[in-house]
């Protein structure tokens, strides 16, 4: 099975709110110091899955990400974990371009690829959370796409599916080629392993630019000109808290009581 | 082609009525097209529509278009996109909005792509900018940390999904009219698709979350399924439903239908209590809604206490049962 995992380098999303700022006239968020950006843990899940797959249906799994040149690092990260081969996707023409274009550059390349039975990506980037790139790359590649997986396993020419919902789960028949996306009750990715780590570190990854990709830079603006990004900025927190202390916790449980009495909430 | 433009919502019903976070989009709906000073037209796919459609006339809706055809979630999933997709071209809505739910987030943005659209999903605002007409899409953005707005030209169609809960539902008035159309659309062919073999809703014991007025949360810090028992008796005292962050679904401690937050529910009771909950805000987003929000932690450094009502610092092991004794008494 030759499966592509499209993955995306994020600022860490584990750093405490308190060290998240935004730069307002950039319009961007500022990395934190000293916290070096990761994997978007969604599209590690993605790399998990399909190592998976890898296990029970052999094949082999590409990684693919768009980026400057030090997103290689997460290309790395899922050789590390067990993914064959990596391909970083770098133009300026790739830049701050948003959803749809990222889709249609992802597209391209993995047409470019040639043959592949599955396309996997988490299901969101935690940074703009947009979740949209799986579903725009069926379009592009015309082909079925499942959102929300947690278990593939191949049944005939296909592969079978679990997909989360809010309140339960489905299961569905894909046929391949396909695309799916890949949520967090996947489970815990592997870490990478040393012989994993030594693999990537030798490895030499490839660069396509837009030309490699065929992708056209008038195609790539009028995708990004379907929306503008007008303004970001820090969520409001708006609560005050009022610390409720007493000699004991078993008392403070008490007071808590009474003073929710008081405002109304009990 | 039908009428230029127009702004339109895409119904879905729950249990026979017409769902909540529908109602919601009728109030979001309503107020843009009353920005444009254009009518409210809906999107019905069901089966015999006729008392689903008449809700969403008196809920705030003017035109419905029905169409006769398995209800969203049910038909296989790349054929209730290209129903949707055939649907809009004929119609060309300007601005349509889904409900951002497991069924139509996907619905959503394979319609935009066919149709050379814009799509923002997870929006908790929408709203038209006066002079340009641009369709402003306000969306929490790194895990609930910032807001981002997005502006998609006049011009243009325009998808956007709207989280529950964001807007307050519609209110009915039977003696409201409108008019109901039923159309027919000719399905391009939806090519190779998945086939959905089965549905699983899992059955909640107690309340439902959204309808709770209490729910008790529990995090990391509640350790265990032990720890659990203590939050269920109290939620069982205040006839409160029982919510989990992250971290007891990751662990087993409780089933994913009950995770609150960015990827699970959003809540808005009168009473939150999130109990060894450190306060992430991929947690926080799902419980910002509450009216009250109080939290119990050890660690007096913890988040959560920047982000709620009143705290207390310490451990949950005592806290609870001394608010559940003086609970009690006051009850009395």
């Amino acid at each position: 099975m030759q499966m592509i995992v499209c993955i995306k380098q994020v600022p860490d999303p584990e750093i405490p709110p308190a060290k998240f700022r935004i730069d307002a006239s950039a319009m961007r968020a500022v990395p934190p110091e000293g916290i070096p950006p990761v994997i978007n843990p969604y599209d590690e899940r993605a790399v998990e899955l399909a190592l998976r797959l890898r296990e029970s249906c052999g094949g082999t799994i590409t990684a693919v990400t768009i980026g400057r040149p030090e997103a290689a690092a997460v290309l790395k990260h899922a050789i590390a974990m067990g993914a064959d081969d990596g391909v970083l996707l770098s133009d300026s023409a790739f830049d701050a371009t948003g959803n749809l274009a990222y889709a249609y550059i992802l597209s391209q390349a993995i047409k470019k690829t040639g043959t592949y039975d599955l396309v996997l990506c988490g299901r969101q980037a935690s940074d703009w959370d947009e979740g949209v790139t799986g579903a725009a790359l069926a379009v592009h590649l015309a082909v079925p796409l499942v959102t929300l997986v947690v278990t593939a396993e191949a049944q005939g020419t296909g592969l079978a599916v679990k997909r989360v919902m809010l309140d339960g789960h489905q299961r569905l028949l894909v046929t391949m080629p396909a695309v799916l996306t890949v949520s967090q009750e996947v489970g815990r990715p592997r870490l990478p392993s040393g012989r994993g780590i030594i693999v990537a570190a030798r490895k030499q990854l490839p660069t396509w630019t837009a030309r490699d990709i065929e992708a056209e830079p008038a195609a790539i603006a009028e995708k990004a000109a379907s929306r503008r990004l007008v303004k970001l900025s820090s969520a409001e927190r708006a609560r005050q808290c009022e610390l409720i202390s007493a000699e004991s916790a078993e008392e403070a449980g008490a007071r808590l009581a009474e003073r929710l009495r008081q405002a109304g909430a009990l | 082609m039908g009428p230029q433009g127009g702004i339109f919502i895409c119904g879905e019903t729950r249990d026979g009525e017409v769902a909540a976070v529908t109602r919601e989009l009728i109030t979001a709906g309503r107020k843009l097209a009353d920005q444009a000073g254009a009518p409210l037209a809906a999107l019905l796919v069901e089966r015999s529509p006729g008392e689903t459609a008449a809700s969403l006339i008196a809920h705030g809706v003017d035109r419905v278009f029905a169409i006769d055809s398995p209800p969203l979630g049910e038909g296989a999933p790349g054929d209730e996109a290209a129903l949707l997709t055939a649907a809009c071209r004929q119609l060309n809505p300007s601005v349509l909005l889904f409900g951002d739910t497991d069924v139509c987030r996907d619905v959503a943005a394979v319609i935009a792509m066919r149709l050379n659209g814009s799509i923002t999903l997870d929006c908790t605002d929408v709203t038209l900018d006066t002079g340009s007409g641009a369709l402003l899409q306000h969306k929490p953005v790194y895990g609930g940390n910032a807001v981002a707005v997005w502006a998609s030209e006049a011009g243009r169609f325009r998808v956007a999904t709207l989280r529950p809960r964001s807007f307050s539902p519609a209110g009915a008035d039977p003696a409201r009219s409108g008019e109901v159309v039923n159309l027919s659309v000719e399905v391009e062919e939806a090519g190779r698709q998945a086939v959905l073999l089965e549905t699983v809703r899992e059955q909640v014991r107690g309340r439902k979350l959204e309808e709770a007025r209490v729910v008790i949360a529990g995090g990391g810090g509640v350790g265990g399924v032990e720890g659990f028992a203590l939050l269920e008796e109290l939620a069982a005292a205040l006839n409160g439903a029982i919510g989990a962050s992250r971290v007891p679904c990751d662990e087993g401690w409780k089933p994913l239908s009950l995770e609150i937050g960015q990827t699970g529910h959003y809540v808005s009771p009168g009473l939150y209590l999130a109990v060894g909950i450190s306060g992430a805000p991929q947690h926080m987003v799902g419980c910002a809604g509450a009216r009250v929000l109080v939290a119990v932690n050890r660690d007096p450094d913890a988040n959560v206490f920047k982000e709620a009502d009143f705290g207390v610092v310490g451990d949950f092991r005592e806290v609870l049962p001394g608010f559940m004794r003086r609970y009690r008494e006051l009850q009395e």
